[in-house]
Parts: structure tokens; C-alpha cells; sequence
């Protein structure tokens, strides 16, 4: 069962977590329960299918030996070269399930949450290869991984920062505003998902002369669609939160008014923020670093952009191996790349003065780039 | 001054392009615009090739290095 997808699932989680309340209100943790929680949550999402339960259980052990023997290695050496096997490796399990579909070929293994469960494993890996993370703990790692209120889509947080919140005990005054803005999140979450992008694709997107191929339908579609897939994944994005804050977990907010984004920049400091972010530190920035550090390429601007590239390729292949989702990313990449020299140019030319017009004009210009990049990634064009 | 500081703030300024980052060591350097992630990462390198001094990209906390000041003083603790 796919977690938060319907109103049952909130009324048993609620009465479950009612040990949880108590303890938390008494500045106590339950470790036996939370495990007893965390299996029988688990169980829930993965049980309905064998084979998925099996690939999720091997991934886990996968992943966990992975990281622990490059913590074992990493106490006495650095190679380089280790470390891209560990990646790798690290990385294998996912680039199957992605690749051998691509192939035609039928398997039953993958399971709901693998490419965010990635995401978690290498960036303790990198973490560990620069030497900021010295004090890891197997048990640690297990339980940011089998941190199930996020299991599914994230958002995804950073081990160390999960570490805090997880080895400390919140006062009660702590745990009760805690539990107040989980409570909020969740009721967030069910505008978001349960009535505004429920009524959003009943209403709109799935009508028939929505469905119809011709210009006007697939206008008002890229419109629907765009808000549709924010309300829908910032909605569960709220129930993530909200479940992660009820036990004493700050998961990280995903979604900050994309659509009041002023540039493409700031629209990927306010969308689907631990993903881009993730992004930006693993990706990004380690490319740009090891480029220029290297000298490889002079001109600074040519490594950013082919960082960007790299960057937005990464994130659209990672949707899918699909064209559109490659079409996605490029256009993406083309877009940052086009405002950094608009950005540039400007602040020697200072045409586009700062002022209530041209934010308003940047706002308008923004939310259509935005939109028109969610119709490529729908797939509804090609 | 010292040349901690006289060096790191020649680094900012030609990153950032302003000597504004010299006049106001307070200044907000995410906020205003003046560093992004590209900046961040020049701003590693050169503190690594004329500073010797190695920062890891996780542990470059936008938070923990958002003005000059607080940049002189996560760079003195490395020191």
C-alpha cells in the first residue's frame, strides 16, 4: 500500500502513534515500539508483493554493507579510485531497475522509494570521502534509511542533520509545538492533495475536451497540469513532514511558493528544495570544484555551464528513462544558462531596473517557462 | 588587519564583484546576491590554493558562512 493515499491510513497511523504522544509529552522515547512501528509500517508498504518486500530487504543490506565497509576503508585510506567503486556500486541497484526495463525485459525487482533511498546512501559516502563525517554508526545509517514517514518520496534529508534531531530528546514544550506543526502540515497536506489536486484532475484534467489534442485543451492542460503536480507532491510532501515532526524528526520542507518564483534560479531554491539541493551540493558544485581546481577548462563560465548541464541531464534522466524527462532537463539547463548571461549582461548594462513593474513582469514571464516545462515533462507532447 | 583577513576579503571581492563586501563586513552575501553556488565554489578553491586551507563542501553551511565575518571566523577555527 503506497503510504498517505487515503483517510485509513491516517486514522490507523494517528492510533498507533498514541504511545508515541504520551512519551513524547513525557520528554521519553520508545525504542522497542518505534521498531515495532517501523516494521509494521514497512511491512505495510512493501508486504502486498513479494518480490517488491524481497528487492526492498536486499537493497537495505545492500546498501547498509556498502556504506559501513567504505566507512571500515575510509578510517585508514582515500583512494580515489575506491571511492568512485563505492559509488558505483552504491549506485548499481538503481541504474538496474531504471535500465533493464528500458530493454524490454520483464523483472519484478525495484520497489516504491528506491531512487530516494539512493539519494541517502551516496550522500554519506561523499560525506564520509571529504572527512566531515567521522562518528558514523551503522544503527545510525539503518535508521535514516528505514526512516519510513519519508520512505516512499522523501523529502530527503541529510544524515548528519537527522542524526541531531534522532539522538536528542526534545522538552515538552519542544515536543508539543512539534506535534502542533506536524498536526498543521498534515491538515495542509490534505487541502493540498485530498481536495485542491483531487478536484484539480477530476475536474480538469481528466475532462474530455481537456484530453483533446489541439491547442487550446493543451493550454488550459499545462496550466492544470502545473498546479495539479504542486499541490499533489507538496501535499505529500506535508504528510512526510508532518509524520517525521510527530516523531521528533525536523524533516526538511520541500516546496517554498514556487510559483512566485522571480527567475529560474529562484524557482529551484523553491521547488522540490531537497532534491534540487541535493543536486546543487552533490552534483553542482563537486563538478565545478574538481573542474577548476583541476584547471581543466579555463573559462569559469564554461565549467558552470556544463555543470548545469550535467546537473539537469542527472535530474531528468533520474525521472525516467524517457525522452520527454531528457527533453526536461535539457530545457532546464538552457534556461539557467540563458538567465545567468541575461543576469550578467544586466549588471553591467543595468536595463532591467529593480522596481514593482518588472517584478511583476518577471513573475508572469517565470510562472510560463515554469508551466511550459511541466507540459514537456507530462508527456503529453511527445 | 591581518592577512587572514586582507586575503580572503581580495577573494571576495573579485568573486562578488564589489568592494561593498570590504565596506560592510555584516553583509549578506546570499541575500544580496553577490554569492551563489558557482561563487561558493570559487570562493573554496581559492581559499585552498592561497590559504592552504581545505573546506569540504558539506561543510559549507550557507548559514554558518553567509557574511564576511562569520566567513573570517569559520576560516580562523581551520587555521
Amino acid at each position: 500500500m503506497t503510504p498517505y493515499t487515503n483517510i485509513y491510513y491516517f486514522i490507523v497511523l494517528v492510533f498507533l502513534f498514541i504511545p508515541i504522544f504520551i512519551a513524547g509529552l513525557r520528554e521519553k522515547k520508545l525504542p522497542v515500539y518505534s521498531f515495532v512501528l517501523t516494521v509494521l509500517l514497512l511491512s505495510s508498504v512493501y508486504l502486498s508483493s513479494l518480490t517488491e518486500f524481497l528487492s526492498f530487504v536486499c537493497y537495505i543490506i545492500w546498501q547498509i554493507g556498502m556504506v559501513s565497509w567504505y566507512h571500515f576503508y575510509r578510517k585508514t585510506n582515500n583512494a580515489t579510485s575506491i571511492f568512485y567503486f563505492f559509488i558505483f556500486f552504491t549506485l548499481l541497484p538503481l541504474l538496474l531497475v531504471k535500465v533493464i526495463p528500458f530493454f524490454h525485459i520483464h523483472t519484478m525487482i525495484g520497489f516504491l522509494g528506491i531512487s530516494y533511498l539512493t539519494f541517502k546512501s551516496v550522500q554519506v559516502i561523499i560525506d564520509l570521502r571529504d572527512g566531515t563525517l567521522k562518528d558514523y554508526r551503522l544503527f545510525d545509517f539503518a535508521s535514516f534509511l528505514l526512516f519510513y514517514p519519508t520512505i516512499s518520496s522523501g523529502p530527503i534529508d541529510r544524515f548528519k542533520r537527522f542524526r541531531q534531531d534522532f539522538s536528542s530528546i526534545p522538552t515538552k514544550d519542544e515536543y508539543r509545538s512539534l506535534f502542533f506543526h506536524g498536526t498543521n502540515k498534515i491538515f495542509q497536506g490534505f487541502l493540498y492533495k485530498f481536495i485542491i489536486a483531487s478536484l484539480l484532475n477530476a475536474n480538469v484534467i481528466q475532462t474530455l475536451y481537456v484530453q483533446e489534442h489541439s491547442f487550446l485543451p493543451t493550454l488550459i492542460y499545462m496550466y492544470a497540469y502545473s498546479l495539479y503536480l504542486f499541490f499533489d507532491f507538496a501535499g505529500y510532501s506535508c504528510f512526510a513532514i508532518g509524520v517525521s515532526y510527530y516523531l521528533g524528526i525536523k524533516t526538511p520542507e520541500n516546496f517554498h511558493l514556487p510559483f512566485l518564483s522571480r527567475n529560474i534560479k529562484d524557482f529551484w531554491n523553491r521547488w522540490h528544495m531537497s532534491l534540487s539541493f541535493w543536486f546543487r551540493d552533490y552534483v553542482y558544485m563537486r563538478f565545478v570544484f574538481l573542474f577548476t581546481k583541476k584547471k581543466w577548462i579555463k573559462n569559469r563560465y564554461t565549467v558552470s555551464y556544463l555543470g548545469y548541464f550535467v546537473l539537469f541531464l542527472l535530474m531528468g534522466l533520474w525521472h525516467g528513462l524517457a525522452l520527454h524527462y531528457i527533453v526536461y532537463g535539457l530545457y532546464h539547463a538552457c534556461l539557467i544558462i540563458t538567465f545567468d548571461l541575461f543576469d550578467r549582461w544586466n549588471k553591467k548594462h543595468k536595463k532591467w531596473k529593480k522596481n514593482k513593474w518588472t517584478y511583476g513582469i518577471s513573475l508572469f514571464i517565470t510562472f510560463h517557462v515554469i508551466c511550459f516545462g511541466f507540459l514537456l515533462f507530462s508527456g503529453r507532447l511527445f | 588587519m591581518t592577512t587572514l583577513q586582507e586575503t580572503v576579503l581580495t577573494i571576495l571581492e573579485t568573486i562578488c564583484e564589489t568592494d561593498a563586501v570590504r565596506e560592510d563586513l555584516d553583509l549578506h552575501l546570499f541575500d544580496e546576491g553577490l554569492l551563489d553556488s558557482f561563487g561558493s565554489v570559487a570562493l573554496l578553491v581559492e581559499i585552498e590554493s592561497q590559504l592552504g586551507i581545505t573546506v569540504g563542501i558539506s561543510d559549507f553551511d550557507r548559514d554558518q558562512w553567509a557574511t564576511p565575518q562569520l566567513i573570517l571566523e569559520r576560516l580562523a577555527e581551520r587555521q
